[in-house]
């Protein structure tokens, strides 16, 4: 059965047919699901064994650890220092990404919705932004420390104040109106990105090009600080995200409906937004702006096993960490010695991948 | 590599005392930085070079060197994928994150100052002739240099009349992005004898309005003699309606330096020269 005709088959009526199709469909997600997980490891084993440096010694170094054999200082800051900690990072913000970009599409019923809606992104841009700036004013004593800390803090910090603040105007007497999120949402886009501006007109012709490097994304300055300052709010979100799958099924009815099918509504939203704002700023905020993960993951699934939240939710935390592991090995071995943002690897590789999915199923898309 | 990192703390160790760090028996540098480069070059030590950066592209030879990136987004893993032994590098170079993991595996960094001044590039190539264990030559390259700025200073100090001089790096919808304090274009006007008319309005870049521009009245335009996205003609900036009510655009007077000048390095005492002489005249 092909993928088309497999989609389309609701069209048919009749009960059995429906549970036909559920049936297939969770096999088909279950199966996904182990294959994922296998991908997953074999990418992430990978992603420890093969860099730029191609003559580390990975296997060792990687024992060393525990004891287990002799390596090189140089071998072990490589496996331990920079690639096991940006392994973790891509495998965390890659789930976060793509399981917050389902959330929002299924709150916000809307294919294009992404977790840049609930402000963070823009306020965390801000935040960086007012961070790497206000490096170049603090003495350099302060920043050396600091300077490691700084931009993330600045970040998180903004994409935090952006999304309590836009949630605060959206909800009126215990009611969040997710259209009215979505107007003020490009308000403050519109004032954050003024704001950042104002800032950029005071940097400095280094910090531009900090400036340019951070909205183009990158795991390259992963370090295990940074995984730890990301890591919790990531977990927590990846964790309740699951509690939402079946409210979102529901939601997809519309809100009334769902509020008459028992889903308390109104909870449902403010935890996918605090979901959402905990994964992506703190995602954002260790990597910089990383594009289509959130877009991509989530389409890609919903033709390969149907829109169900409660399978598309962990599918899309597995494959968003194996599409940015992936990614991100492009990125850091296509020029090596140097290395690419790995926002252009997603986008140049992403964008004419959804078009094609796009035109190979316009007419399912069509919504 | 144990051993090399516990010799290269016992280096700091040492060089703490004698005043400036010493890695004589590197032999797998990586150099980040066009000036500092163009250095070790000048220092006939290209041989111990393994890698260099984006910014790193002169003499010619150095462009052969595998590329480690931009000096301020070098990537940890990358660098280190060509096992160096030193790495030299201008101190803005970054991110901290990978200074850091730099560090971590024991490989020395000596860190040059970035100035835009005439000391600034004597104490540059003191500093990595020291870490190259080339002191005497590297004394003797910054005596020259010294030398040339002090010969250069005379002449301007000589010259009774101060010359107004505007930096524009490029044409950003009919406004000037030009040189405030800070750049390498202000440190190479005041080299030069020019006064930045800019100076001390800003530093940085920054884009003027028409009036600030009509207020500053230089005497002369400076710009840069660029092949590449800053290329402009002379006219794009002299039919600008603004510049024409100046000093500079009634004379129609457009001066060039080439691009490498705007970075502070071996050439820059030639290049402080060229353009005292583009402004003042040949004596």
């Amino acid at each position: 059965m092909s993928l088309l005709e497999q989609v389309r088959q609701p069209r048919r009526r009749g009960r059995a047919a429906v549970e036909a199709i559920a049936g297939d469909r969770t096999d088909r997600a279950r199966l996904l699901t182990a294959a994922l997980c296998a991908a997953l490891v074999l990418v992430a084993l990978a992603s420890l064994g093969w860099g730029a440096a191609d003559d580390t010694r990975a296997l060792p170094a990687l024992l060393s650890r525990f004891g287990l054999a002799e390596a090189e200082l140089r071998d072990r800051v490589i496996v331990w220092g920079v690639r096991m900690p940006r392994m973790v990072l891509g495998v965390l913000v890659g789930a976060a990404l793509a399981v917050t970009g389902a959330v929002m599409q299924g709150l916000f019923r809307n294919p294009l919705a992404d977790p840049g809606l609930v402000g963070v992104s823009a306020g965390a841009g801000l935040g960086a932004v007012s961070g790497i700036v206000l490096a170049g004013a603090l003495p350099a004593l302060l920043t050396g420390w600091l300077g490691l800390w700084l931009v993330p803090a600045a970040a998180f910090a903004g994409g935090w104040t952006s999304t309590l603040l836009l949630y605060a105007i959206a909800t009126r007497q215990g009611r969040t109106s997710v259209a009215t999120m979505l107007l003020a949402g490009i308000a403050l886009a519109a004032l954050t990105g003024a704001l950042t501006g104002i800032i950029v007109y005071r940097a400095t012709d280094q910090q531009l090009r900090d400036l340019t490097f951070w909205g183009m994304g990158s795991l390259a300055g992963a370090n295990w600080s940074r995984v730890m300052l990301a890591a919790p709010l990531i977990l927590a979100a990846l964790a309740a995200a699951p509690f939402l799958a079946r409210a979102l099924n529901a939601l997809a009815l519309g809100e009334a409906a769902a509020a008459h099918l028992g889903v308390p509504v109104q909870r449902m939203k403010t935890i996918a937004i605090l979901t959402v704002a905990a994964a992506v700023g703190a995602s954002v905020s260790v990597t910089g702006g990383i594009g289509f993960i959130g877009i991509v993951v989530p389409h890609l699934l919903r033709l390969m096993q149907g829109p169900d939240h409660r399978y598309l939710l962990p599918n899309a935390a597995l494959l968003g960490a194996l599409l940015l592991l992936l990614a991100d090995g492009i990125a850091r071995t296509v020029i090596a010695p140097a290395e690419l943002p790995i926002g252009i690897v997603t986008a140049t590789l992403g964008g004419p991948f959804f078009m094609w999915i796009l035109l190979r199923n316009r007419a399912v898309m069509d919504l | 590599m144990r051993r090399r990192a516990v010799l290269a703390v016992l280096a700091l160790l040492a060089a703490g005392r004698a005043g400036a760090e010493q890695y004589p028996d590197t032999r797998q540098i990586v150099s980040i930085g066009g000036p500092i480069t163009e250095i070790v070059y000048a220092l006939g030590q290209q041989n111990r070079l393994v890698a260099r950066d984006t910014t790193s592209t002169y003499p010619e030879a150095a462009t052969d060197l595998p590329d480690v990136g931009y000096m301020r987004q070098l990537s940890p893993e990358g660098v280190l994928s060509v096992g160096p032994d030193l790495i030299l590098a201008r101190e803005t170079s970054g991110p901290p994150e990978t200074m850091q993991v730099l560090g971590e595996a024991g490989i020395p960094v000596v860190l040059v100052p970035d100035r835009f001044d005439a000391e600034g590039v004597s104490e540059a190539v003191r500093m990595v002739g020291d870490a190259l264990g080339e002191a005497d030559a590297a004394e003797a390259m910054a005596q020259r240099i010294e030398a040339q700025f002090a010969a250069l200073r005379q002449g301007v100090e000589a010259r009774p009349d101060a010359l107004r001089v505007l930096f524009v790096l490029s044409v950003d919808g009919g406004r000037l992005n030009v040189a405030g304090s800070g750049t390498g274009a202000d440190g190479l006007l005041s080299l030069a004898g020019g006064t930045n008319v800019m100076g001390s309005a800003f530093g940085g870049y920054k884009l003027i309005t028409d009036e600030a521009l009509i207020e500053a009245a230089p005497d002369a335009i400076l710009m840069m003699d660029s092949t590449g996205d800053h290329s402009l003609a002379d006219e794009a900036v002299l039919t600008i309606p603004a510049v024409t009510a100046t000093p500079a655009g009634q004379a129609g007077r457009v001066v060039r330096v080439p691009d490498w000048a705007l970075g502070f390095g071996p050439r820059t005492p030639e290049a402080a020269r060229d353009l005292h002489d583009a402004l003042f005249g040949t004596p």
